[in-house]
């Protein structure tokens, strides 16, 4: 139980999931390495949890392959594919214990019933509910049902654990709070986990990778700094964190970089195969400065039409000549006013060229 | 500590609990009198009667009761009717309900409507129809015997009432474990798939104790309404039975007579023990409400060779379903019909008969339910809003008391009625107050509270009472409120409790039979049950069923489409908002 036993990996090839005429997941291929944590992320219809569904075997592909730990698992039933679910609402049995919902895939395969309760009370522990086994699930709260949907499925120590939006059913800080302690559970096992959401900071927070998907296709897959710092289009780049899109030229196009001109700021940028000319720049709000008219560095003028105080921060907008602006600033001393006139910095760090 | 909750509920409660105006409490007063004089007292008295020797309280007509060989046998019948009635509505039930869980299947929508078929007629309006389709000389028998030289004893002795009874009550089993299906999680099979669970142990471990809940609460319904059921072992004439006995007890040694009453006490008890034993099998355990997703089963298409099995079976059941409704037809149309498979030739007659001497009773049931239902929605609406708009104390004893009549058989209720009421007479009614129309109208709205008021209950706590309190900061008090606000606004609801409450007194006759003594006092029910008793009667007699089941379904369908009317508007509006 406390060392991880036998992470696998996950791979698709070339796979596609039709229902009749729609097409829920097309083409789709990609690899999860034995020990991490992969996120599928995406809007509500992308397709994620279609893919998670298919490596838990509840859904059969229409075309290509699923293979975890190297084996062709594509056609094959749930209960044969070492992988354990923890589902969105949980689906814990409501006329079970705790103990014996933990305990459930131990005894359904024939665990004797000693042995299954002691790693049923040892999987309970590894997430802080000794003393609940006797419990019902509706005398817990949220987040102690989401643990017992966690014990559930590491009980049966599979080669890869599958999280499907575990989160959404939690109130905003016991979901930071479940999100670390999901992480560093993984850590600790070295468990092989594919985890669905929508929330992209979740998804930045505990991944090792990110595969972003949109209308049933891989829209990017990385590390959450290069889809946050290089985004590959205008929708990771919208997707992920907040972004201006900004109107810009792109000038002495290189192989891999050019020169961007934005207002007149100049500044080197690979160009991800843009074409000379107008481009769209992704733009991120705390890229952005505000400094006086006069400022050498300054590469737009503008006009601040609205102005928010948040405590930590203020946020403006701001319209210029190459759009409208979101802009995080640190700064709440001296806060704009609206209507007031202003110029805006950019640092080269948080933009991005985006494909056209 | 009593003072902060208090102060907490009156908080929660907002601004229409600031205590009771004097017509809230008149009308709190009023309802509550009407309760125990018509439901409390009656049924109190039958109590009391069934323990009182001459010298005070005493078990003897208990010792009585036990030391009777025949009425051993009632007791041990009425019990095994009951638990075979269960057993044959669970064979018909289990599988229909599975059928439109597990599959996609186009056959969904017959058993939908299979469900409904036997609802709207009564079992005792078929009972004879039905002795003359599977009865020792009936349609089934007669044609097995040509072709086989064999014959299958349906309908004799207690088999006739359990076969009755079964094919009319299972829809209460395949409602309830539909719903139980249908709001189990489909993540719950997904996950336990996920754990490696699959075939017969899932099924064991999974789908089956997340249905049982609504099984066992169909099921204990249709223990107490055959257990409680008068008019179709009488009509059958299997009379030893428990209800039928204290019947005859009473109409022929007389109400003095303790055994009937002894018989009551005893038939309330077995009821309240089904139904405190379902309630104590199913609690904590209440599944619908602790599963979020909802979805029922995992579907999947039905193989060829499933598919010929479920057709089967849907058609057998559809066609012994439908055999009382088809048997009054052929009989209310059919010259005579015996020992032949179908009627001999076919005339309009006895509905000339019916139409000639009988309007009579058509009218009496007209006026008694449609009274009765008046009284329902009245009682109905009172009650919801007392119990829901206000902060007097013991308001829900009201709703409670009304609910309780669910548990007291109409035989019973007749007993007590007529125990307490039969020397009172009443200025402008002839005769004993007890055996009047007035008295059958109020029976009737008693029996069949509970239904108007689930309704009305309803309907009242869709309406967000911020409309009310909008309406009384506006200057209208509390009972303008109610009359010109709250009332036009559930009148769907009350609608729909009216006409379900109508309907359903329309074949009422366990207390009826007790409570009519003069034909011109007599409903439809009655006069279906006395023409039944003789063969002459049978055709006139199922004419009046064809159309006592006409008045039903049109009931029922007109229930059911105003509920929908209420809630296609409900919804519409809320899309506007």
């Amino acid at each position: 139980m406390t060392e991880a036993r036998k992470a696998l990996d996950v791979r698709f090839e070339n796979v596609t999931k039709r229902y009749g005429e729609a097409v829920a997941v097309r083409d789709v291929s990609f690899s999860v390495a034995p020990g991490t944590l992969v996120t599928l992320l995406g809007p509500s219809g992308c397709g994620k949890t279609t893919t998670l569904r298919m490596i838990a075997g509840l859904e059969q592909p229409s075309e290509g392959r699923v293979l975890i730990g190297g084996r062709d698992v594509t056609g094959m039933p749930p209960a044969e594919r070492d992988v354990s679910m923890v589902f969105q609402s949980y689906a814990l049995f409501p006329h079970m214990t705790v103990l014996e919902n933990v305990r459930y895939g131990l005894v359904v395969s024939g665990r004797r019933k000693r042995d299954a309760n002691e790693a049923a009370l040892a999987a309970l522990a590894q997430v802080g509910l000794e003393g609940f086994g006797n419990r019902l699930p509706s005398e817990l709260s949220g987040g102690q049902q989401q643990r017992v949907a966690v014990a559930r499925a590491l009980v049966l120590q599979p080669g890869v654990m599958l999280f499907d939006e575990p989160l959404s059913n939690l109130d905003a800080r016991l979901r930071r709070h479940m999100r670390e302690e999901i992480r560093a559970l993984q850590q600790r096992l070295g468990l092989t986990v594919v985890y669905v959401t929508h929330d992209q900071s979740e998804a930045l927070a505990i991944s090792d990778e990110i595969i972003v998907m949109n209308n049933a296709v891989i829209a990017q897959q990385g590390g959450p700094r290069d889809l946050y710092e290089r985004p590959a289009s205008a929708f990771v780049a919208g997707f992920i964190g907040e972004s201006n899109r900004l109107a810009a030229r792109l000038e002495q196009r290189g192989p891999e970089e050019g020169t961007v001109v934005l207002g007149s700021a100049r500044v080197v940028l690979p160009h991800h195969g843009a074409a000379e000319g107008a481009i769209t720049l992704a733009v991120r709000p705390e890229a952005v400065r505000l400094v006086p008219v006069a400022d050498p560095a300054a590469a737009l003028a503008g006009t601040v039409t609205a102005a928010a105080y948040l405590g930590a921060t203020m946020e403006y907008l701001v319209d210029s000549e190459a759009g409208e602006v979101f802009i995080v600033c640190p700064e709440t001393g001296s806060p704009r006013k609206v209507g007031d006139q202003v110029a805006l910095a950019v640092r080269p760090q948080g933009l991005c060229v985006l494909a056209a | 500590m009593a003072a902060t909750a208090m102060a907490t509920t009156g908080r929660l409660g907002g601004l229409r609990s600031f205590g009771a105006s004097p017509a809230q409490v008149v009308l709190a007063l009023a309802v509550a009198a009407f309760l125990v004089a018509f439901l409390l007292v009656p049924v109190l008295r039958v109590a009391w009667v069934a323990f009182q020797g001459p010298n005070g309280f005493t078990l003897v007509h208990f010792g009585d009761f036990f030391a009777s060989t025949l009425f051993r046998e009632s007791l041990y019948n009425s019990t095994y009717v009951a638990a075979m009635t269960v057993v044959l509505a669970t064979i018909i039930a289990v599988p229909l309900a599975y059928f439109i869980a597990r599959f996609d299947f186009p056959g969904a929508g017959i058993i939908h409507t299979l469900g409904v078929i036997p609802l709207v007629m009564p079992p005792f309006v078929g009972a004879i129809a039905m002795q003359l389709i599977y009865g020792r000389n009936g349609t089934v028998n007669l044609l097995l015997n040509d072709a086989f030289g064999f014959r299958i004893p349906f309908m004799e002795g207690l088999n006739g009432v359990i076969f009755v009874e079964g094919i009319h009550y299972f829809p209460f089993i395949l409602l309830n474990l539909s719903a139980a299906l249908s709001n189990i999680d489909s993540a719950m099979e997904e996950s336990a798939q996920n754990l490696g669970a699959r075939g017969w142990t899932l099924f064991r471990t999974i789908v089956f104790p997340l249905a049982f809940p609504g099984y066992i609460a169909g099921a204990s319904l249709v223990f107490v309404k055959v257990f409680d059921d008068l008019a179709t072992p009488l009509l059958l004439n299997v009379t030893a039975m428990l209800a039928p006995q204290a019947y005859l007890r009473i109409t022929s040694v007389g109400l003095a007579d303790p055994v009937g009453y002894v018989i009551s006490v005893i038939m309330v008890v077995v009821s309240l023990a089904a139904m405190g034993g379902a309630a104590l099998l199913l609690r904590g355990r209440d599944y619908a409400t602790q599963q979020r997703g909802g979805g029922g089963l995992q579907r999947r298409r039905m193989s060829s060779g499933e598919a010929a099995v479920a057709w089967g079976f849907i058609g057998l059941t559809l066609l012994i379903v439908l055999s009382p409704h088809v048997g009054i037809l052929l009989l209310s149309l059919g010259t005579v019909w015996s020992f032949s498979p179908l009627p001999d030739a076919f005339t309009l007659a006895h509905y000339g008969t019916v139409l000639r001497e009988s309007t009579q009773y058509l009218v009496n049931t007209l006026l008694y339910c449609g009274g009765a239902g008046l009284l329902d929605v009245v009682l109905g609406v009172a009650i919801a809003y007392l119990v829901q708009r206000t902060s007097l104390p013991g308001r829900r004893l009201l709703d409670q008391a009304a609910t309780a009549s669910l548990a007291v058989p109409g035989l019973v209720l007749g007993i007590g009625i007529l125990r307490t009421y039969f020397e009172v007479s009443i200025p402008g009614i002839e005769g004993s107050f007890a055996t009047s129309g007035l008295m059958l109208t109020i029976v009737y709205a008693v029996r069949r509270l509970p239904y108007a008021l689930r309704a009305c209950d309803a309907a009242m706590r869709q309406l967000h009472v911020s409309i009310e309190e909008a309406a009384e900061m506006l200057g209208a008090g509390k009972m303008l409120t109610l009359t010109r606000i709250v009332v036009p606004l559930m009148i769907g609801g009350i609608a729909a409790g009216f006409v379900t409450s109508f309907a359903t007194a329309a074949v009422e006759l366990s207390a009826t039979l007790l409570l009519v003594t003069r034909d011109v006092n007599a409903p439809l029910s009655y006069a279906i049950y006395v023409y039944m008793q003789s063969p002459a009667g049978r055709g006139p007699g199922a004419a009046l069923g064809v159309i006592a089941v006409a008045v039903v379904a049109v009931g029922t369908w007109l229930s059911h489409s105003l509920a929908e009317r209420d809630r296609a508007r409900r919804s519409r509006e809320v899309i506007a908002a």
